[in-house]
């Protein structure tokens, strides 16, 4: 990499933006799972309830991680490595959330189950492969190490 | 793995495109009379909305069938919804809109986007305005403002010199004495209703016993299924029974999502109501209906509808009560919002119509092609539906389906002329016979 040397000082130590934005998402996603579960536990709407506002919250943080990433992309391209999969993985966990609040949209006991909760689960399942590689969608540069 | 990443986006994209186009409703014919066609329930990912834009009625008035004529008694209302006549042949037009709707959860800023579109968000006026029509053709009718304050009210009763107000949230009476237009006197609580906080269904409507002894109060569910909670259902989706001298009350009937507009059917001397079934289950599901009542009965809601079809959104489940569950009398289709009754027994109008019952239809909001908007009458024989119904009032909806009125309460006045509550075009309007000499 010694042909991509950083452009400035300010580049060389910059961080990416996006982990800022991405555990926080990931974190009201991974509530959702939770309530989904208390509420098929219970049967009480208000579980529900926490459900959809996670994942309404998620949703917006959602939308602010796919800014600060197209900002990573783009601003900080010559220091900044993608790991495709990763925000592939990061998009799919997005989408699937936003189908997730539309289900949990709906009256009653099939906002949750049968097809909440599995998407809740699987989004869970994303939400904790991002986690174990630090929300990170990126490789620091190895000239950085 | 850039294209696979496209190939699930465009999946997915496409998945949300399906959901939003051909999911239209079929012929509403099918689904009204005793024995409506059912089809399977559908939960759409985005539910169908159809919402009727607002225009003015400018110089156009509704269409009246054959033999049927149409003026506006009087305009400029505050959201009008229940007219009732008084024996000495004025007219009460209660003015009224719901409470503030609280936000829990994000869907209700979707539906009070729904109301301020279809205008079904517009303030009402908290008060009761008095028409006087005049005896002398040519004058002008007295107008007055005859209660005011008043706290979403919706039914109201005279009992003898004992005037009731259902607010949404207390049957309140006053004193009323003969002639007056205005009541000045304090009311005090009859009975108190289930209102607020969350007050889903706000309508309260209010019917007396013949022999005046009770009065009957209906209260809508709160929520469209138990979404909200069945602590928050305590005595709601209920027809209640006040004891007028003691302010008591039981459950008269049950399982009735949000009943409106009960009514003594002259003929068999029972009691009818309509009522608003449940939504987001597709757009024929599920037909709102009108049915005698029976002390007692369990009518379906929150568990199953239409007798035993079982409504999979609610646990924990209740076999036995929808085991209980009876079967409407007569379903007039999905999502026409029915709000108003009135049985004809005068002889203003052509005779076809006398036992038959009037039904003003609200409109629906979340089906298309829209669904109501107008007044129908169903014909009855010895106290029971008899055929299909016969559009009596439309035109309010114009050619491109915008709304210019929408149609709530219905009554009988003294001349037995038919008068419509349009709580969008702020009207009370008027049907009689079209050779009938009345003014």
């Amino acid at each position: 990499m010694l042909n991509n040397h950083p452009t400035s000082l300010v580049e060389a130590g910059a961080r990416p933006v996006h982990p800022i934005f991405v555990p926080v998402a990931a974190a009201f996603m991974l509530g959702a799972f939770v309530t989904d579960v208390l509420y098929v536990e219970t049967y009480m709407g208000m579980w529900e309830t926490f459900s959809i506002w996670l994942l309404t919250a998620a949703m917006i943080v959602a939308a602010l991680a796919g800014i600060a990433l197209l900002v990573d992309l783009v601003f900080r391209r010559r220091s900044f490595r993608p790991v495709w999969f990763r925000v592939f993985a990061c998009v799919v966990g997005a989408l699937l959330s936003l189908i997730n609040a539309f289900i949990h949209s709906r009256d009653g006991y099939t906002a949750v189950v049968p097809s909440g909760l599995t998407i809740s689960a699987i989004v869970t399942v994303i939400v904790l492969y991002l986690g174990w590689n630090g929300w990170n969608l990126s490789t620091r540069r190895e000239a950085a190490e | 793995m850039s294209v696979s990443r496209l190939a699930v986006f465009c999946t997915l994209a496409s998945a949300l495109a399906l959901a939003g186009c051909d999911r239209k409703g079929g012929d509403p014919s099918k689904e009204i009379g005793a024995n409506p066609v059912l089809p399977e329930p559908n939960q759409y990912l985005l539910p169908p909305m159809r919402i009727a834009p607002v225009v003015q009625w400018g110089d156009n008035v509704p269409t009246v069938a054959p033999g049927l004529k149409v003026e506006a008694l009087a305009t400029g209302f505050i959201h009008p919804r229940t007219i009732y006549p008084l024996p000495n042949g004025d007219i009460l037009v209660v003015e009224s809109n719901g409470p503030k709707a609280p936000v829990n959860r994000p869907k209700d800023l979707i539906m009070k986007w729904v109301e301020l579109v279809g205008g079904g968000g517009a303030p009402g006026g908290n008060r009761i305005t008095l028409l006087r029509p005049s005896k002398t053709p040519g004058q002008p009718m007295l107008r007055t403002i005859f209660l005011d304050h008043l706290n979403s009210p919706f039914g109201v009763a005279l009992v003898g010199h004992d005037f009731y107000v259902a607010d949404t949230d207390a049957i309140i009476r006053y004193p009323y004495v003969d002639g007056e237009t205005k009541i000045t006197a304090p009311g005090t609580v009859l009975a108190p209703l289930p209102g607020g906080p969350i007050d889903h269904h706000w309508t309260k409507s209010l019917l007396a016993s013949p022999d005046g002894t009770k009065l009957y109060a209906s209260v809508g569910s709160n929520s469209n299924i138990t979404e909200n909670g069945m602590g928050a259902e305590l005595d709601r989706a209920d027809i209640l029974e006040v004891d007028r001298a003691t302010g008591a009350f039981r459950v008269f009937a049950s399982g009735l999502r949000n009943p409106n507009s009960m009514q003594w059917n002259p003929q068999s001397g029972k009691m009818w109501t309509v009522v608003n079934e449940r939504d987001e289950l597709g757009p024929d599901l599920v037909p709102d209906y009108m049915t005698s009542v029976q002390d007692g009965a369990f009518y379906g809601w929150p568990y199953s509808y239409y007798g035993q079809h079982v409504d999979p959104r609610v646990k924990p489940q209740r076999p036995d009560m929808v085991a209980k569950a009876i079967k409407p009398d007569y379903a007039l289709s999905s999502h026409v919002a029915p709000l108003g009754l009135v049985f004809y027994n005068g002889s203003n109008l052509p005779a076809s119509y006398k036992g038959g019952a009037f039904v003003g239809e609200h409109g629906s909001w979340d089906r298309t092609p829209l669904n109501g908007y107008k007044v129908i009458w169903v014909p009855f024989t010895d106290g029971h539906p008899s055929g299909m119904p016969k559009d009596v009032v439309t035109g309010f909806l114009d050619a491109n389906d915008n709304a210019r009125g929408r149609p709530v309460g219905l009554a009988v006045d003294q001349t037995g002329a038919l008068l419509i509550a349009d709580d969008l075009g702020n009207t009370v309007w008027r049907v009689t016979g079209a050779d009938s000499q009345s003014k």
